[in-house]
Protein backbone atom coordinates (compact mmCIF):
# COMPACT_ATOMS: atom_id res chain seq x y z
CA UNK A 1 0.00 0.00 0.00
CA UNK A 2 3.02 2.27 0.43
CA UNK A 3 2.76 5.65 2.01
CA UNK A 4 -0.53 7.01 3.35
CA UNK A 5 -0.71 10.77 3.83
CA UNK A 6 -2.78 12.03 6.73
CA UNK A 7 -3.79 15.55 7.53
CA UNK A 8 -4.40 16.33 11.21
CA UNK A 9 -6.40 19.55 11.35
CA UNK A 10 -6.69 21.16 14.78
CA UNK A 11 -9.25 23.92 15.26
CA UNK A 12 -9.55 23.87 19.05
CA UNK A 13 -7.14 25.84 21.23
CA UNK A 14 -4.50 24.10 23.29
CA UNK A 15 -5.27 23.64 27.01
CA UNK A 16 -8.99 24.27 26.62
CA UNK A 17 -9.69 20.63 25.95
CA UNK A 18 -7.84 17.38 25.56
CA UNK A 19 -8.34 16.64 21.90
CA UNK A 20 -6.19 19.48 20.57
CA UNK A 21 -3.26 17.95 22.42
CA UNK A 22 -4.22 14.42 21.40
CA UNK A 23 -3.94 15.54 17.78
CA UNK A 24 -0.28 16.29 18.39
CA UNK A 25 0.51 13.06 20.21
CA UNK A 26 -1.34 10.98 17.63
CA UNK A 27 0.61 12.64 14.84
CA UNK A 28 3.91 12.02 16.62
CA UNK A 29 2.98 8.32 16.83
CA UNK A 30 3.80 8.04 13.12
CA UNK A 31 7.34 7.46 14.32
CA UNK A 32 6.50 4.02 15.66
CA UNK A 33 3.64 2.90 13.42
CA UNK A 34 5.94 0.91 11.15
CA UNK A 35 6.20 -1.86 13.76
CA UNK A 36 2.56 -2.63 12.98
CA UNK A 37 2.78 -2.23 9.19
CA UNK A 38 4.19 -4.37 6.38
CA UNK A 39 7.63 -3.63 5.00
CA UNK A 40 7.59 -0.52 2.84
CA UNK A 41 4.37 0.83 4.30
CA UNK A 42 4.51 4.22 6.00
CA UNK A 43 2.27 6.95 7.35
CA UNK A 44 3.11 10.60 6.72
CA UNK A 45 1.11 13.05 8.81
CA UNK A 46 0.92 16.80 8.47
CA UNK A 47 -0.21 18.71 11.52
CA UNK A 48 -2.24 21.81 10.63
CA UNK A 49 -3.51 24.41 13.08
CA UNK A 50 -6.37 26.64 11.99
CA UNK A 51 -8.89 28.95 13.67
CA UNK A 52 -8.56 28.87 17.47
CA UNK A 53 -6.16 25.97 16.98
CA UNK A 54 -3.33 28.47 16.51
CA UNK A 55 -3.68 29.54 20.16
CA UNK A 56 -1.49 28.27 22.96
CA UNK A 57 1.93 27.79 21.41
CA UNK A 58 3.92 30.72 22.80
CA UNK A 59 7.51 30.26 23.90
CA UNK A 60 8.59 29.94 27.54
CA UNK A 61 5.50 28.17 28.83
CA UNK A 62 5.45 27.08 32.47
CA UNK A 63 2.83 24.33 32.30
CA UNK A 64 5.07 21.85 34.08
CA UNK A 65 5.88 24.28 36.88
CA UNK A 66 2.32 25.45 37.39
CA UNK A 67 0.18 22.45 36.50
CA UNK A 68 2.58 19.51 36.44
CA UNK A 69 1.83 18.73 32.81
CA UNK A 70 3.92 18.84 29.67
CA UNK A 71 3.51 22.14 27.85
CA UNK A 72 2.26 22.37 24.30
CA UNK A 73 5.53 24.14 23.60
CA UNK A 74 7.36 20.93 24.51
CA UNK A 75 5.00 18.90 22.35
CA UNK A 76 5.55 21.21 19.43
CA UNK A 77 9.31 20.90 19.83
CA UNK A 78 8.99 17.12 19.85
CA UNK A 79 7.06 17.33 16.58
CA UNK A 80 9.90 19.26 14.98
CA UNK A 81 12.47 16.89 16.42
CA UNK A 82 10.80 13.90 14.75
CA UNK A 83 10.57 15.76 11.42
CA UNK A 84 6.85 16.26 11.50
CA UNK A 85 5.47 18.82 9.09
CA UNK A 86 3.73 21.50 11.21
CA UNK A 87 1.68 24.27 9.61
CA UNK A 88 0.01 27.26 11.23
CA UNK A 89 -2.61 29.24 9.36
CA UNK A 90 -1.20 32.67 8.56
CA UNK A 91 -4.58 34.41 8.36
CA UNK A 92 -5.73 33.03 11.71
CA UNK A 93 -2.47 34.01 13.41
CA UNK A 94 -2.94 37.53 12.09
CA UNK A 95 -6.55 37.50 13.27
CA UNK A 96 -5.43 36.76 16.83
CA UNK A 97 -2.45 39.09 16.63
CA UNK A 98 0.11 36.33 17.00
CA UNK A 99 3.54 37.04 15.64
CA UNK A 100 5.67 34.30 14.10
CA UNK A 101 8.41 35.34 16.53
CA UNK A 102 6.55 33.89 19.52
CA UNK A 103 6.43 30.40 18.04
CA UNK A 104 8.97 28.00 19.52
CA UNK A 105 11.59 26.15 17.54
CA UNK A 106 13.65 23.14 18.48
CA UNK A 107 16.99 24.36 17.23
CA UNK A 108 18.67 23.69 20.58
CA UNK A 109 17.52 20.05 20.32
CA UNK A 110 19.03 19.74 16.86
CA UNK A 111 15.80 19.74 14.87
CA UNK A 112 15.96 20.54 11.19
CA UNK A 113 12.27 21.32 10.89
CA UNK A 114 10.57 24.59 11.74
CA UNK A 115 6.93 25.52 12.18
CA UNK A 116 5.64 26.82 8.87
CA UNK A 117 3.25 29.75 8.88
CA UNK A 118 1.34 29.38 5.64
CA UNK A 119 -1.76 30.79 3.96
CA UNK A 120 -4.93 28.77 4.48
CA UNK A 121 -4.87 27.84 0.80
CA UNK A 122 -1.75 25.79 1.43
CA UNK A 123 -3.37 23.96 4.34
CA UNK A 124 -6.36 23.24 2.13
CA UNK A 125 -4.02 21.81 -0.51
CA UNK A 126 -2.49 19.55 2.13
CA UNK A 127 -5.95 18.30 3.05
CA UNK A 128 -6.78 17.63 -0.58
CA UNK A 129 -3.60 15.63 -1.04
CA UNK A 130 -4.15 13.53 2.08
CA UNK A 131 -5.89 10.18 1.90
CA UNK A 132 -7.59 10.89 5.22
CA UNK A 133 -8.27 14.13 7.11
CA UNK A 134 -8.65 13.92 10.87
CA UNK A 135 -10.38 16.91 12.39
CA UNK A 136 -9.63 17.67 16.04
CA UNK B 1 -16.76 -4.57 1.21
CA UNK B 2 -14.56 -1.91 2.74
CA UNK B 3 -12.71 -1.22 5.92
CA UNK B 4 -13.88 1.57 8.21
CA UNK B 5 -11.86 2.87 11.12
CA UNK B 6 -13.56 5.07 13.70
CA UNK B 7 -11.59 7.22 16.10
CA UNK B 8 -13.90 7.76 19.05
CA UNK B 9 -12.88 10.52 21.48
CA UNK B 10 -16.01 11.73 23.36
CA UNK B 11 -16.88 10.55 26.84
CA UNK B 12 -19.41 7.82 27.45
CA UNK B 13 -21.66 10.09 29.48
CA UNK B 14 -22.50 13.62 28.45
CA UNK B 15 -22.32 13.33 24.69
CA UNK B 16 -24.42 11.34 22.26
CA UNK B 17 -21.45 11.32 19.89
CA UNK B 18 -20.15 8.24 21.71
CA UNK B 19 -23.43 6.40 21.19
CA UNK B 20 -23.46 7.50 17.56
CA UNK B 21 -19.97 6.08 17.01
CA UNK B 22 -20.91 2.64 18.29
CA UNK B 23 -24.24 2.52 16.50
CA UNK B 24 -22.57 3.54 13.27
CA UNK B 25 -19.98 0.82 13.77
CA UNK B 26 -22.72 -1.76 14.22
CA UNK B 27 -24.56 -0.58 11.11
CA UNK B 28 -21.35 -0.87 9.09
CA UNK B 29 -20.41 -4.32 10.36
CA UNK B 30 -23.96 -5.56 9.78
CA UNK B 31 -23.57 -4.53 6.15
CA UNK B 32 -20.46 -6.69 5.91
CA UNK B 33 -17.75 -4.07 6.31
CA UNK B 34 -14.66 -4.58 8.41
CA UNK B 35 -14.73 -2.08 11.29
CA UNK B 36 -12.05 -0.92 13.72
CA UNK B 37 -12.68 1.40 16.67
CA UNK B 38 -10.01 3.40 18.47
CA UNK B 39 -10.90 4.89 21.85
CA UNK B 40 -8.92 7.90 22.98
CA UNK B 41 -9.44 10.77 25.41
CA UNK B 42 -12.59 10.53 27.51
CA UNK B 43 -13.91 7.61 25.44
CA UNK B 44 -11.37 5.35 27.13
CA UNK B 45 -13.33 5.47 30.38
CA UNK B 46 -15.95 3.35 28.63
CA UNK B 47 -13.83 0.20 28.52
CA UNK B 48 -14.25 -0.46 32.24
CA UNK B 49 -16.19 -3.65 32.88
CA UNK B 50 -19.23 -4.01 35.11
CA UNK B 51 -20.94 -0.77 34.10
CA UNK B 52 -24.37 -0.38 35.60
CA UNK B 53 -26.83 0.59 32.90
CA UNK B 54 -29.02 3.28 34.39
CA UNK B 55 -31.65 4.40 31.91
CA UNK B 56 -30.68 8.06 32.19
CA UNK B 57 -27.12 7.35 31.03
CA UNK B 58 -25.52 5.81 27.98
CA UNK B 59 -23.88 2.45 28.41
CA UNK B 60 -20.78 1.37 26.57
CA UNK B 61 -20.30 -2.15 27.83
CA UNK B 62 -23.36 -3.74 26.25
CA UNK B 63 -22.60 -2.28 22.82
CA UNK B 64 -18.87 -2.95 23.04
CA UNK B 65 -19.50 -6.64 23.79
CA UNK B 66 -21.97 -6.90 20.91
CA UNK B 67 -19.50 -5.30 18.52
CA UNK B 68 -16.68 -7.57 19.65
CA UNK B 69 -18.91 -10.59 19.05
CA UNK B 70 -19.56 -9.30 15.53
CA UNK B 71 -15.84 -9.12 14.80
CA UNK B 72 -15.20 -5.42 15.30
CA UNK B 73 -11.69 -4.74 16.54
CA UNK B 74 -11.74 -2.32 19.46
CA UNK B 75 -8.65 -0.83 21.01
CA UNK B 76 -8.25 1.68 23.81
CA UNK B 77 -5.39 4.11 24.24
CA UNK B 78 -3.49 2.66 27.17
CA UNK B 79 -2.11 6.00 28.37
CA UNK B 80 -5.51 7.71 28.26
CA UNK B 81 -7.11 4.75 30.03
CA UNK B 82 -4.69 4.35 32.92
CA UNK B 83 -4.72 8.15 33.37
CA UNK B 84 -8.41 7.73 34.20
CA UNK B 85 -7.69 5.08 36.82
CA UNK B 86 -8.87 2.10 34.80
CA UNK B 87 -6.57 -0.89 35.10
CA UNK B 88 -6.16 -3.47 32.39
CA UNK B 89 -7.61 -6.27 34.51
CA UNK B 90 -10.72 -4.16 35.11
CA UNK B 91 -11.36 -3.72 31.40
CA UNK B 92 -13.96 -5.37 29.20
CA UNK B 93 -12.61 -8.66 27.89
CA UNK B 94 -11.68 -8.57 24.23
CA UNK B 95 -10.87 -4.86 24.08
CA UNK B 96 -7.25 -4.37 23.03
CA UNK B 97 -4.92 -1.97 24.84
CA UNK B 98 -2.25 -0.27 22.78
CA UNK B 99 -0.60 3.02 21.89
CA UNK B 100 -1.60 5.64 19.33
CA UNK B 101 0.29 3.95 16.53
CA UNK B 102 -2.41 1.22 16.57
CA UNK B 103 -4.86 3.84 15.30
CA UNK B 104 -2.49 5.07 12.61
CA UNK B 105 -1.81 1.52 11.48
CA UNK B 106 -5.53 0.79 11.17
CA UNK B 107 -6.01 4.05 9.28
CA UNK B 108 -3.29 2.96 6.89
CA UNK B 109 -5.35 -0.07 5.90
CA UNK B 110 -8.72 1.65 5.82
CA UNK B 111 -10.90 2.79 2.96
CA UNK B 112 -12.65 5.33 5.17
CA UNK B 113 -11.81 6.98 8.49
CA UNK B 114 -14.22 8.79 10.76
CA UNK B 115 -12.73 10.90 13.49
CA UNK B 116 -15.46 11.49 16.06
CA UNK B 117 -14.10 14.34 18.14
CA UNK B 118 -14.35 14.74 21.87
CA UNK B 119 -14.84 17.63 24.22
Amino acid sequence: MGDVKLSFVVHKPQYKGETSRLAITHAIAYQTVEILLDDGDTVTPTLCFIGEGVLGFDKDQKAMDLYGITSTEAHLKNCLLVDLNVMMCKEDMEKYGISEDVLPDADEMGADMKVQVVPYAEIEKTMEEAQHVLFF
Amino acid sequence: MGTLTIGCFPGLVGSMAYDFSLKLAEAAVDKGHKVNIWFSGNATGSVKANQKHLKDYSTGEKYIKTLLEKGVEICTCEACTVARGVKKDEGIEGVQWNAMHWYLAKIHGSDRVLQIGGE
